[in-house]
């Protein structure tokens, strides 16, 4: 059910892990439904400089984490902010329909992060402003 | 290194030998249909006869009161529909509980669209009904008990006996999901006084798509598939006679030295647990203590989701099953782990291992082995543990 490119981001995770001091923490979604990611920011001079992951959940909440930190570090803030869950599927070879909510929650870890970050340091991000990391997204 | 290992025996077995061997003539020689008048017409007949001698003789029944199904699903649609439509006269309440297996819950629902009340009985922490509520339940509206065996995912056994006796009592008719109890608790349906009992043969080391209902002599019930005279005129459609023989053999075999069987089970078994419980933390075992399948094993296993568990333990050979939501396709979590009280997130973690008779000692300690890995790997990666290990 799952492609080649899921299972070896499930088996083997890109960085996983904490950033100490990171200067953005994002945290979404909840126990209940199953699945939860944090994403670190590690920013300077508006470039993620290195980002780590935590995930609880299934197989493909896990490699969806993997997949977006990939696809992210090394990016500019304004960069990272054009992740979409798509992508992160597609980068994936796909993902079975009953978890692209999984996509959709690493795609909100992300901004979730930024948004944080912005907090943090008292920068307005256009793309944000309508943004709710509490905002539930699970529809399997 | 890796093995193959093979629990997920509640959700099937392989076919046993012998069972198969008693199979392949009716594919290809014996093939007569069993309706027939000619010899080979009477030797399917003879072997369906034969078949429902051994099917009854395993449950103290008489042959005239098995009726061959496509399974275990089938025999639970029949009791609860058949009953429920040849009784409406008398009443249009059933009783059930909210650990039963799809096969009653959905067709229990579908009666509820269609003018009949239904109580779902809550279980305790461990998944037993209480008879005290059964009995207050019971209304003069009520034409039906069905309470399950054992229970497919926690393995817990349900006060069976008793559950027969207030239905007698009561006059009401009683049909308990026997799929997972067949073969690993004795059962004599006079002495436990069921009504019907659903039984299914590939879980016991039979082929799949075949089972029966135990239909006692004096049970109203309307018949299930509407067409030729086969099964007594209640369930029509030419025998599957290669599959009856098969689930015969099968049901022969796993009923005839039980306790031999349970044995090895239960050793398998309490070792796992113990393994499990002894080597990993923040785990618990789900379902009764002692009264539970000799074959099922149910853990939580927190801060970490149960498919991610499943993938891992495939990746080193290992077959089990889980409860999370990623394995169901919905939103939630196994409806028997939150009807036992599980939280969600714990009822996520869940990993149900099967034993069989195939399973050895040396597969357990794998299991265990990858297990403690695995999980470790795991709860590193989880966001919830992290506040665990600060705690300590
Ligand atoms: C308790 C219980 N009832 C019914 C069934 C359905 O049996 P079958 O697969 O033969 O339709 C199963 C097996 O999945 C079961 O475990
Ligand atoms: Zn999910």
């Amino acid at each position: 059910m799952y492609s080649e490119k899921v299972m070896d981001h499930f088996s083997n995770p890109r960085n996983v892990g904490e950033i100490e001091n990171a200067d953005g923490v994002g945290q979404v979604g909840n126990p209940k439904c199953g699945d939860i990611m944090k994403m670190y920011l590690k920013i300077e001079d508006d470039v993620i400089v290195d980002i780590k992951f935590k995930t609880f959940g299934c197989g493909s909440a896990i490699a969806t984490s993997s997949m977006a930190t990939e696809l992210i570090k090394g990016k500019t803030i304004e960069e990272a902010l054009k992740l979409t869950n798509k992508a992160v599927a597609e980068a994936l070879g796909g993902l079975p329909p009953v978890k692209m909510h999984c996509s959709v929650l690493a795609e909100q870890a992300v901004k979730a992060a930024l948004l944080d970050y912005s907090k943090k340091n008292g920068i307005e991000i256009e793309q944000l402003k309508d943004f709710d990391p509490d905002e539930d997204v699970h529809e399997h | 290194m890796v093995k193959n290992v093979y629990m997920d025996n509640a959700a099937t077995t392989p076919v046993k030998k012998e069972v198969l061997d008693e199979m392949l003539p009716y594919f290809t020689e014996k093939y007569g249909n069993p309706s027939s008048i000619y010899r080979l017409g009477r030797e399917g007949k003879a072997a369906i006869d034969d078949s429902r001698n051994k099917v009854a003789n395993a449950i103290g029944a008489n042959p005239k009161e098995i009726y061959f199904t496509s399974g275990g699903s089938e025999a639970d649609n029949w009791a609860i529909k058949g009953v429920a439509f040849a009784n409406k006269k008398k009443g249009n309440h059933i009783i059930t509980s909210k650990v039963e297996h799809h096969g009653i819950l959905h067709t229990c629902e579908y009666l509820e669209r269609n003018g009949f009340d239904v109580t779902y009985l809550d279980v305790d922490e461990n998944g037993i009904v209480d008879l005290k509520e059964l009995e207050e339940a019971i209304t003069d509206k009520t034409i039906l008990i069905s309470i399950m065996f054992a229970n497919n995912e926690i393995g817990t056994i349900q006060p069976v006996k008793e559950i027969g006796e207030i239905a007698k009592k009561n006059g009401v008719f009683f049909h308990t999901d026997g799929v997972q109890a067949v073969g690993k608790i004795e059962i004599d349906v006079d002495d436990l006084n069921i009504d019907m009992l659903s039984m299914s043969a590939h879980k016991i080391y039979g082929p799949k798509g075949i089972g029966a209902l135990y239909i006692r002599k004096g049970v109203k019930i309307h018949p299930h598939i509407h067409g030729g005279a086969q099964e007594k005129n209640r369930r029509a459609g030419t025998e599957n006679v290669p599959s009856i023989v098969g689930f015969a053999k099968a049901i022969e075999m796993a009923c005839e030295n039980i306790d031999e069987h349970n044995k090895k089970l239960i050793k398998l078994r309490d070792k796992l647990i113990k393994d499990i419980a002894n080597n990993i933390s923040h785990v618990k075992l789900n379902g009764h203590p002692e009264k539970r399948l000799s074959n099922n094993v149910n853990f939580s296993f927190e801060f970490i989701e149960g498919e991610a568990l499943l993938l891992s333990l495939d990746m080193v050979g290992v077959a089990g099953s889980s409860g999370s939501a990623c394995t169901s396709g919905s939103l939630d979590p196994s409806h028997v782990l939150l009807s036992i009280g599980l939280p969600h997130e714990i009822a996520h973690g869940s990993l149900r291992l099967s034993l069989g008779d195939f399973n050895t000692e040396e597969e357990v300690d794998y299991v265990v082995e990858n297990l403690i890995t695995i999980v470790d790997r795991l709860r590193k990666m989880s966001p919830l543990y992290e506040n665990v290990k600060e705690d300590k």
